[in-house]
């Protein structure tokens, strides 16, 4: 890892205590995943410099924000918060909002236009911020946050408060800003969707204690943290489209040479992230003849965890990358399945979650 | 009307002094209050809230003992300017500092509470000082706390009697205020002049009141 943000802080409250020391790359999105109550935007406050009893060490791409001796104010912090509420100033209109923090920074990596557009804000600048809905304000806050041109963007779960409809409006947005920036953004979230959708490295908290980091993949892959697992557990996988077929709506991808089908229709080229959950995968031997499954893969065991009383997490290799599988003990053992060992794996639905790199 | 527009003016004079000195002072007072966890803050609160509570004659009483020529504050203003503070305007404009600040600090406090932190929060993350945070985003946010503030801190100060009496006397020009001058009418039973500036200062009071509730209304619809 090259630059990186090297975040380390304790903070003792009443009733919570904080206790990391991690260091996040300084691209793409690192999720910080864990239940409400783990520390999640404690550890946010703290980088922000928004927490006076906070101690610890905090160096950003070589520089020192704060240590034993020094801690720059929040001001002097280039940082990008976007809050769970939009927290936009109710007496200065959009436009003003956004150009709070640019009128204050002393660079412009990220232009006024460039912002307006990549938010879609342009047909907002001159309203006022009461008249806004809650996911228009909060792309507003996004923009404002970017025009600061900060080293690092902090976003504290900025879709959680809205409904379904308007997360799936800002997702988009979201999606866009990965693809288009290169500043890093620190994601907090309790939804484990959003964070396979957006992240390239992945956090995750429990207690006031980061439990496992890492790039996304290789996080979600690990069987034994609780919190990934259950209904949730699976893989991700990144893939290129092949060919669409129009006449089934399906479209054809691959990845290390391997060739499957996904529901849906994307251009030829565009990379896609799949997601493959253990509970939609089976083992078996021999070829199934006929079935189905759509997607039969060769792969080989890598490893098998328990999981739960009856149930096991076995690890896939498919190519270079992994999935899992959720096979029941009594399957295991009437395959005998051991690692090392080559399979077929059945994967019976996959879930596109987005194009990271300009698929819109 | 002269002998009315004297007494009058000079209240307003006194009035407009006091509050605008409440409001320079009284700003970073109530920020402090509203901001502190230090365990001095009930304290703080209590004495900012005792001239609501007092008598105006127990403060007048303490005032012109503080004032006077033997007093702290009475003492050290006579070796800077040479004059007396008792029985003087300037006495009168530091008595009514005293006697109004709960009305400035109190509705300034509870729209800096009102506020919170978190746009304060936000613009600090967005590269602003704390002083200019506070500035261009925690006073314009608070402009109807400012303009409560202030109205009463004018109103009160321009109908205030007892600590006027004990502190500042009656002197025409320097220290006779309307609320005295009215008294003095009374007193006298010259009950056609005494009804011209109650008349005059009834209404004067009814529309300024009347006023900042119409500007109050105006802005919470604009910033809520």
């Amino acid at each position: 890892m090259s630059a990186s943000i090297s975040v380390r802080y304790e903070l003792q409250r009443s009733d919570f205590s904080l206790d990391v020391d991690v260091d996040v790359p300084m691209r793409g999105i690192t999720g910080v995943f864990g239940e409400s109550g783990s520390g999640k935007t404690a550890l946010l406050r703290c980088i922000a410099g928004l927490e006076r009893g906070a101690s610890g060490r905090l160096v950003v791409a070589d520089e020192v924000w704060q240590d034993e001796t020094i801690s720059r104010p929040v001001h002097e912090r280039e940082i990008g918060y976007v809050f769970q509420e939009p927290r936009l100033f109710a007496h200065l209109n959009v436009r003003q909002n956004i150009e709070y923090g640019r009128r204050r920074g002393r660079r412009e990596d990220v232009g006024f236009d460039e912002a307006v557009e990549l938010l879609g804000l342009r047909y907002l600048l001159e309203r006022r911020v009461d008249t806004l809905s809650g996911g228009e304000a909060q792309r507003v806050a996004i923009a404002r946050a970017l025009l600061r041109s900060p080293r690092v963007v902090l976003m504290d779960e900025p879709i959680a408060s809205l409904d379904r409809a308007r997360r799936d409006e800002i997702l988009p947005f979201l999606d866009g800003l990965h693809a288009a920036l290169s500043i890093p953004v620190i994601y907090v979230s309790h939804s484990i969707d959003e964070v396979i959708r957006l992240c390239d490295y992945l956090l995750v908290m429990e207690h006031g204690r980061i439990v496992a980091a890492g790039e996304i993949q290789e996080v979600l892959l690990r069987a034994d943290l609780p919190l990934l697992g259950g209904e949730e557990a699976g893989a991700i996988i990144h893939a290129s489209v092949l060919e669409h077929d129009p006449q089934d709506g399906l479209t054809k991808i691959a990845f290390d040479g391997v060739e499957m089908w996904v529901p849906g229709a994307y251009e030829t080229g565009v990379p896609l992230r799949l997601r493959i959950r253990a509970n939609d995968v089976s083992i078996c031997r021999d070829e199934p003849g006929t079935s189905t499954i759509l997607n039969v893969l060769p792969a080989v065991i890598d490893n098998i965890h328990a999981d739960g009383r009856s149930s096991e997490l076995v690890q896939l290799v498919i190519g270079a990358e992994r999935i899992l599988a959720r096979i029941t003990r009594r399957s295991r053992a009437q395959l005998d399945l051991k690692p090392g060992e080559s399979v077929l794996a059945q994967i019976k639905s996959v879930a596109v979650k987005n194009a990271p790199a300009g698929g819109r | 009307m002269a002998p009315t527009l004297g007494p009058l003016l000079l209240s307003l004079q006194l009035a407009a002094l006091t509050t605008l000195i409440l409001i320079l002072l009284g700003t970073p007072l109530a920020w402090w209050l509203s901001r502190t966890r230090s365990r001095f803050k009930p304290a703080i609160q209590a004495i900012v809230a005792l001239p609501i509570v007092l008598p105006p004659t127990v403060m007048g009483f303490y005032l012109l003992i503080v004032l006077g020529p033997y007093g702290a504050i009475g003492r050290w203003w006579v070796e800077v300017t040479g004059e007396a503070l008792t029985f003087s305007f300037s006495g009168l404009v530091i008595a009514s500092c005293f006697y109004s600040l709960p009305f400035a600090v109190q509705p300034l406090q509870s729209a800096f509470d009102a506020l919170g932190t978190q746009e304060v929060e936000a613009a600090r993350t967005l590269g602003a000082s704390e002083l200019d945070a506070f500035f261009t985003i925690a006073v314009p946010l608070s402009v109807p706390g400012f303009l409560t503030a202030t109205v009463l801190s004018f109103a009160h100060t321009l109908g205030e009697f007892g600590v006027v009496l004990m502190v500042g006397g009656n002197i025409p020009g320097e220290t006779r205020v309307v609320s005295i001058a009215i008294y003095d009418h009374v007193e006298s039973l010259d009950y056609a002049s005494a009804h011209q500036m109650s008349v005059i200062l009834v209404a004067f009071a009814f529309l300024v009141l009347l006023s900042m509730f119409l500007a109050n209304r105006r802005l919470e619809r604009r910033t809520r």
